[in-house]
C-alpha cells in the first residue's frame, strides 16, 4: 500500500504556499507571494496579504497538483497552519482547507507554523533524529526548540522577548538604505565586510539573563545609534563593516545559546529552520560550532527554510502516520498558538 | 439542479441547499442561519455539512454553488468566498458570486447593512427588485435611502435614526440574484476555470507607505 497523499495549506504571513507529500516524499510545493506589495510599507500590511491570499488560493492549489501529477481526488489527508500567525492571513488558509477536507470527504489536521518548520527538515534528511533541538528563526519568529516527539511533543525553551531576528535584519537594512526584506540585502553586503569591525552588543548573555532566550531590540538600535552618529559627524558609513557586524552579532547569538541547550539538554541534533536561516553567516557559523561540539546540524535548503505549503504537509503527513486524531470540524485559527500544541 | 449557498457578509452565516428547475423556480430543501459573529471559519464548514445532511443531498449531487461577494467586514467575507471556490473547485462546479445585498428582502427599495466606523454598506433596488444603485459604503448622512429599508435594525435604528425592517441574506435570496448566470449554458460547458470570485470589498486596505523613516534613535 502506497503512504498517504497529504495536501498543506500555509497563510500565516504573506506566503500563500500549498504543498503535496506522500509519506516523507515532496511532491510538490506551490508558492504565491504578496511581498512586493508590501515593500513600500516596509513591512507586511495583514489586510493585503489576506486580499493576496484569496487571489492565490485556487490556482496556488491547482499548481501543486499538477506540479505533483495527481488529481484533488487522490488527497488523502489535508494539513493546514491553525497558528501562530496573522488572523486574517491564517483565516483564508483554515477556510480554504477545511472546505478542501469537506469536498474531498478526508481528514483535516491543523498544526502548529513552527512545528511545520522543524518538520520540512524530514523531506529532505529523513526520519528526524528524536529528541531534537530546533532553532527556528524568521520575521515572525526566534525559538529554541526541544522536540522530543514532533507528532506530539514540542518544548519551548527560549524565545525573542521583543524583536523576532528577522525584523532586526528588516529595521537594520532601513537604517543602512536597503530594501525590506532586509535579509538578502545585509547578507549580500556583509560578504565584503569584516564581522569584527565593530562590536555590537548581544542580548541577553551575561550570566544571569535567561540562557535561551533572545533580545534584538538593544541590538537594532545600538547599530542605529552607530550609523546616525558616522552620519552626523560627516562621515561616511562602512555599510559592509556594519553589515558584517550586526549579522555577525545576531549570528553569534543564536548559535551559542543554540548549541548551549544542545549540550544542556544531552541532545546532539539541531535543525534550523525560517528565513533566517537562510543567512549564509548563521549557517556557517552553525556548522563550525555544532562541529566543534558533535552536533549534527540539519538545515534544509533555504526554499524550504521559508514559509511554505510542503512544511505543512509534511507535519500533517507525521500527525496521520502517527495515528494522531484528525482536528474538530470547528477548528479555527489561533494568532498565538502555543509551541506545545502541535495538532490542534 | 441542486445548489449549495453560502454567505458570510454579515455577523450570520448562511448556508442553503436548494432545488432549481428549468424554469427558475426554486425549493429550499435545507438552510441554516447561524449567528456567527466572528467565528465564521469556525462554523461554515460544519453548517454545510449539516445542511447537506439536512437534505439528503450529497456533494456529489451538487450542480453548482453560489455565494456572497459582500459587502461585509472583510475577514469574515473572505471565508465564505474562499470555502465557496474551494469546494466548487474540489467538486469540479462552476461557482457564481452575487452581491449579498440583492440576497437580502426581496420587495424594500433599500438594503443596509453594518459597515462598522458609522457608515453603511447599502444598495437600492426599483419596484422590480433591480438594483440601481449601490452597493456602496458611506455615512447615512451623506446618502439618500428610499423607503422601506430593510437589512439589520439593531445597528441601524441608532445609526439611521429610522425604522429598519430586520431581514438576512436567504437561499432563495441568493439564488434569485444568480438567476441569469444559472440560466447561462455557458457556465456548465467544459471545464470548470478557476473561480475569479472578486470581493466587494469597497474600502482600500487600511495602510498608507510611510513618507519617510525617522530614525530609529528618536522613534
Ligand atoms: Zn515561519
Amino acid at each position: 500500500m502506497t503512504e498517504p497523499l497529504v495536501l498543506g495549506f500555509e497563510t500565516s504571513c504573506d506566503e500563500t504556499g500549498v504543498g503535496l507529500v506522500r509519506g516523507r516524499t515532496l511532491l510538490s510545493d506551490a508558492l504565491a507571494t504578496s511581498m512586493a506589495e508590501h515593500e513600500r510599507f516596509g513591512g507586511v500590511v495583514p489586510e493585503i496579504a489576506s486580499r493576496a491570499h484569496l487571489e492565490a488560493m485556487v490556482p496556488t492549489v491547482h499548481r501543486a497538483l499538477s506540479e505533483a501529477g495527481v488529481q484533488a481526488a487522490d488527497v488523502d489527508a489535508v494539513a493546514v497552519t491553525a497558528g501562530p500567525g496573522l488572523t486574517g492571513a491564517l483565516l483564508v488558509g483554515l477556510a480554504a482547507a477545511k472546505a478542501y477536507a469537506l469536498a474531498l470527504d478526508v481528514p483535516l489536521y491543523g498544526v502548529n507554523h513552527l512545528a511545520a518548520h522543524v518538520a520540512v527538515d524530514e523531506l529532505q534528511h529523513g526520519a528526524l533524529e528524536e529528541p531534537s533541538l530546533a532553532l527556528l528563526v524568521s520575521g515572525g519568529h526566534s525559538s529554541l526548540l526541544l522536540v522530543p516527539d514532533l507528532s506530539r511533543e514540542v518544548i519551548s525553551l527560549g524565545r525573542t522577548v521583543d524583536d523576532a531576528a528577522g525584523e532586526a535584519f528588516d529595521k537594520v537594512a532601513r537604517v543602512l538604505g536597503m530594501p525590506f526584506p532586509g535579509g538578502p540585502p545585509i547578507d549580500r553586503a556583509a560578504r565584503e565586510g569584516d564581522g569584527s569591525a565593530i562590536a555590537f552588543p548581544r542580548g541577553l548573555t551575561g550570566p544571569r539573563d535567561a540562557p535561551y532566550d533572545f533580545s534584538f531590540s538593544g541590538l537594532k538600535t545600538a547599530v542605529a545609534r552607530w550609523v546616525e552618529a558616522r552620519q552626523k559627524a560627516g562621515e561616511p558609513v562602512p555599510v559592509a563593516d556594519v553589515a558584517a557586524s550586526f549579522q555577525e552579532a545576531v549570528a553569534d547569538v543564536l548559535t551559542a545559546k543554540a548549541v548551549r541547550a544542545c549540550r544542556d539538554h544531552g541532545v546532539d541534533h539541531l535543525v534550523l529552520g525560517g528565513g533566517v536561516a537562510a543567512n549564509s553567516r548563521l549557517r556557517a557559523l552553525a556548522e563550525e560550532r555544532c562541529a566543534a561540539a558533535g552536533i549534527v546540524l540539519r538545515v534544509p535548503s533555504p526554499r524550504l527554510c521559508t514559509d511554505n505549503g510542503a512544511m505543512v504537509a509534511a507535519l500533517g503527513s507525521r500527525l496521520v502516520a502517527a495515528g494522531v486524531a484528525p482536528s474538530a470540524p470547528d477548528l479555527g485559527a489561533d494568532s498565538s498558538l502555543p509551541i506545545d500544541v502541535v495538532g490542534v | 439542479m441542486l445548489v449549495l449557498a453560502l454567505d458570510t457578509a454579515t455577523p450570520t452565516l448562511l448556508a442553503g441547499v436548494a432545488r432549481r428547475s428549468t424554469d427558475g423556480a426554486v425549493e429550499v430543501l435545507a438552510e441554516r442561519a447561524v449567528p456567527s459573529g466572528t467565528r465564521h471559519a469556525e462554523l461554515l464548514t460544519p453548517a454545510v455539512r449539516d445542511v447537506l445532511a439536512d437534505a439528503g443531498v450529497a456533494l456529489a449531487d451538487l450542480g453548482a454553488v453560489v455565494t456572497g461577494l459582500g459587502p461585509g467586514p472583510f475577514t469574515g467575507l473572505r471565508v465564505g468566498i474562499v470555502t465557496a471556490a474551494a469546494i466548487a473547485d474540489a467538486r469540479g462546479l462552476p461557482v457564481i458570486g452575487v452581491c449579498s445585498l440583492d440576497a437580502i428582502g426581496s420587495g424594500a427599495r433599500t438594503v443596509v447593512t453594518d459597515a462598522r466606523r458609522k457608515e453603511v454598506y447599502w444598495a437600492t433596488y426599483d419596484a422590480d427588485g433591480s438594483r440601481i444603485s449601490g452597493p456602496s459604503v458611506d455615512k447615512p448622512a451623506d446618502v439618500t435611502l428610499p423607503e422601506p429599508v430593510v437589512g439589520d435594525p439593531p445597528f441601524a435604528a441608532e445609526r439611521l435614526g429610522r425604522t429598519v425592517t430586520e431581514a438576512q441574506v436567504t437561499t432563495a435570496g441568493l439564488l434569485r440574484a444568480a438567476a441569469d448566470q444559472l440560466d447561462d449554458p455557458a457556465l456548465f460547458d467544459g471545464p470548470t476555470p478557476p473561480a475569479p470570485l472578486v470581493p466587494l470589498y469597497l474600502r482600500r486596505p487600511d495602510a498608507t507607505p510611510p513618507t519617510s523613516f525617522k530614525p530609529v534613535t528618536t522613534a
